[in-house]
């Protein structure tokens, strides 16, 4: 690997108009790793929404803008686990022929935040110190269809938070994208579960890899007023940067 | 399809608003979720058989009817006979004319969600016949006049004690509210019917075309008595339950039992090869075997395919957060559950449950705990594009829009895959749905960089709001109704980026 390593930002759609906070505490984590940061701005949104509406046509559209706007860089890392694995698991299965192959490649070299730190580079200490507890919320997108694992968690320890397990880490919060419009009679007992299981660690955040479904737990505890601070992994660690 | 459904409504959402709501069912849940961690430890911990068992069950997809031949001469030379049958209705006239034959009265049944299928217990009861379930659960459910909630667990929705409010309707008085008493009753209670009954009919579990063997599980017994007590006995064969050679069952039968309750085997197996022979003391003098196909032939060759490989275990019902959450009669289904969301439009060409592949959040718990390596979440998906148009499912039209074969999903570099030979997702003639044209305007101004950060800034002009927060928004009101919705933010990523680059601010 060549000393510095240029990383293509794929913020994603939310981040970028929802959560920006996110997009800039993913920079800072980058740099402090010794990563040049570059930020392709015509990119858009993964696509998602409409492949999991099934709507592939509009998916494969997006698809290919994105394939056509990170081809050219030799890595793409994104703060969110679902949208890596779009890229993944499913641009595979909307595109063919030559498409397809393209679509590969750029998976290939596709990567979610912490696993890029972690598993990629092998970077764990940026440099951050946090005097902070913690609870982690593993997001089903990017622990079953790209394998992120306990890549957050061992960030968050080596900034030196303290983490406390909750029960059921690996269970849905409920988000799901249009399902949580759909179904919110489910989408919200399940957010409820979730924040009940953060709370009873007494944990000060409930960290997690997708803002997506940390603005949904957030806007649960908005009404309830039970459970940590649902907070992007990034953004806590970014905290602790000096 | 709404015959013995006790959570009511129109809907998926309807009837799982009104789940939610129930305290007793919500109750009975938790006793799910004791049951979900025991199976999920024990399946955990065997990937290599579950790649063994996903083989085994593609290999006879591959050539389905030339399986069924095989095992139709088999059984036929072990003496028992084999009927096919297309349909439901095609299903119930057999057993129906094998009971008018009998001159039955009674009927015991081992537990079967293919004569659920079939809706075969009513059929025999609107001639008279007296139909007696003998699987606790499934007794239980019987006497209440409901379905089973979940394929393993028929009872799992009932607490103790409305267990014991049902069963003390066939009591002469009241019955402790206590397990092992009530089980003991029930024994008690059910023993004279086995010994009154003409027919036994069970389901099957596996059937090995090699032998012609029969294998069924069950942990109370009852299925043992079902199918060697009565003169005659009737198995229900949904046609993917064929298995290449009994030795398979070596793989199959302990991932079905660990998958299923946690069981390393359930306490009884039992395995019939044909009808009582003349030197033979115990079994039944005639063996009927009922092909059932009821539209999975039509799967055989497409993307749905892959539902066929489903050895019935309940493992995807028991991960899902939203079974969980709802139980089994929110689905208004016989097969409830992520298997369920699949199984039923397809059985049906799409005339039931065209809601249920959207009920998912697509978290792939169902994906990982099948013990067949099914892509439940990716089948999903597909279904929900194939479901877009009206009209019936199948059969699927020639290929066009999502083009790529479901395969098994592995981590890139795992390197393992499944022949790609199944047609792929069909697109259906263009369905003109609002939905549709929605995301068609939304992909065509998101493919374009100016169009994005033109329709982001609009969005941003119409959310302003001190909070960031809002409570009440119209167009998205099943998200409102229980969260408050995250607005964008006054400055978006890209324009901290653009002012960062230009110098005018520093993270």
């Amino acid at each position: 690997m060549p000393d510095v390593q240029r990383v293509a930002l794929f913020v994603t759609c939310v981040v970028d108009i929802v959560s920006p906070e996110v997009g800039v505490a993913s920079v800072r984590l980058l740099e402090a790793a010794g990563c040049e940061v570059l930020f392709p701005e015509a990119q858009t949104c993964c696509g998602q929404p409409a492949a999991n509406s099934g709507e592939p046509e509009a998916a494969a559209r997006l698809a290919r803008h994105f394939i056509d706007v990170f081809e050219p860089y030799d890595a793409i890392v994104s703060p969110s686990g679902s949208c890596a694995a779009m890229i993944h698991h499913w641009y595979d299965r909307l595109l063919t022929g030559r498409e397809r192959d393209r679509a590969r490649a750029v998976a290939s070299k596709t990567f979610e935040l912490s696993q890029y730190l972690v598993v990629e580079l092998g970077k764990t200490e940026l440099g951050a110190r946090l005097d902070a507890t913690v609870t982690v919320h593993d997001a089903c997108h990017g622990l079953r269809n790209i394998g992120v694992g306990g890549s957050a968690r061992v960030l968050l320890e080596a900034a030196g938070a303290t983490i406390i397990e909750m029960e059921e880490s690996e269970t849905c919060c409920g988000f799901g994208g249009t399902f949580s419009i759909e179904h919110g009679e489910v989408a919200g007992p399940l957010a409820d579960d979730k924040l009940a299981h953060a709370a009873a660690t007494e944990a000060q955040y409930l960290a997690s890899g997708d803002s997506a479904c940390l603005l949904h737990l957030e806007g649960r505890r908005r009404r309830t007023g039970t459970g940590p601070e649902p907070i992007h992994f990034a953004e806590l660690i970014a905290r602790g940067l000096a | 399809m709404t015959h013995g459904i006790v959570t009511p409504g129109e809907s998926f959402a309807e009837r799982a608003t009104n789940a939610v709501a129930n305290p007793d069912l919500q109750r009975a849940l938790r006793n799910l979720d004791i049951r979900l961690h025991t199976a999920r430890a024990v399946a955990d911990t065997t990937p290599e058989m579950k790649d063994q068992a996903a083989e085994l069950r593609r290999e006879v997809l591959a050539d389905l009817d030339g399986w069924l031949d095989t095992l139709e001469a088999s059984l036929t030379r072990v003496g028992a006979t084999v009927h096919r049958a297309d349909t439901p209705a095609d299903a119930r006239r057999i057993v129906l004319d094998l009971a008018n034959r009998e001159g039955a009265h009674t009927i015991v049944k081992s537990k079967s969600m293919a004569t659920e299928e079939i809706d075969l217990g009513a059929a025999l009861e609107s001639v008279g016949i007296e139909v007696v379930e003998t699987d606790l659960g499934e007794y239980i459910v019987q006497v209440a006049d409901e379905r089973p909630s979940h394929m393993i667990t028929p009872a799992i929705h009932k607490t103790l004690d409305q267990i014991a409010s049902v069963l003390e309707t066939r009591a002469d008085g009241p019955l402790p509210v206590e397990r092992e008493a009530l089980a003991a009753w029930t024994h008690d209670h059910l023993r004279p019917a086995f010994l009154r009954a003409e027919i036994g009919i069970s389901g099957v579990n596996f059937a090995a075309a090699d032998t012609g063997t029969i294998t069924i599980v069950t942990n109370e017994g009852n299925g043992r008595l079902c199918t060697t007590w009565p003169r005659v006995h009737i198995a229900l064969m949904p046609i993917e339950k064929v298995i290449a050679r009994f030795g398979d069952l070596a793989t199959l039968l302990p991932l079905l039992t660990r998958s299923a309750t946690g069981q390393s085997l359930s306490n009884y197996v039992s395995m019939l090869t044909g009808p009582r022979r003349d030197d033979e003391s115990d079994g039944p003098d005639e063996l009927h075997v009922v092909f059932l196909d009821h539209n999975r032939k039509a799967l055989v060759g497409t993307a749905y395919e892959e539902i066929l490989a489903c050895i019935r275990c309940g493992a995807c019902l028991n991960v899902c957060p939203v079974y969980r959450k709802v139980s089994g009669h929110a689905y208004d289904a016989v097969y409830s559950g992520p298997m369920g969301k699949i199984l039923t439009p397809l059985l049906s060409l799409g005339e039931e449950g065209r809601d249920l592949p959207g009920a998912s959040s697509l978290c792939g718990a169902c994906t990982e705990a099948c013990p067949v390596e099914i892509p439940l979440a990716d089948l999903l998906v597909r279904l929900r594009a194939d479901l877009r148009a009206p009209g019936p499912l199948l059969p699927l039209p020639a290929p066009a829009g999502l083009t790529s074969p479901i395969g098994h999903h592995r981590l890139p570099g795992e390197g393992f895959a499944w022949p790609t030979s199944q047609a792929p997702l069909a697109s259906r003639p263009p369905p003109r749905s609002t939905r549709h044209m929605v995301f068609g305007a939304w992909s065509r101004v998101w493919s374009s960089p100016a169009g994005y950060r033109a329709s982001a800034a609009a969005a941003r002009l119409g959310g302003l709001s001190p909070s960031g927060w809002a409570r009440r928004v119209p167009l998205v009101k099943g998200w409102t109704a229980t969260r408050d919705l995250p607005l964008p933010d006054r400055r978006s990523f890209r324009a901290r980026w653009a002012a960062r680059e230009s110098g005018a601010e520093r993270w």
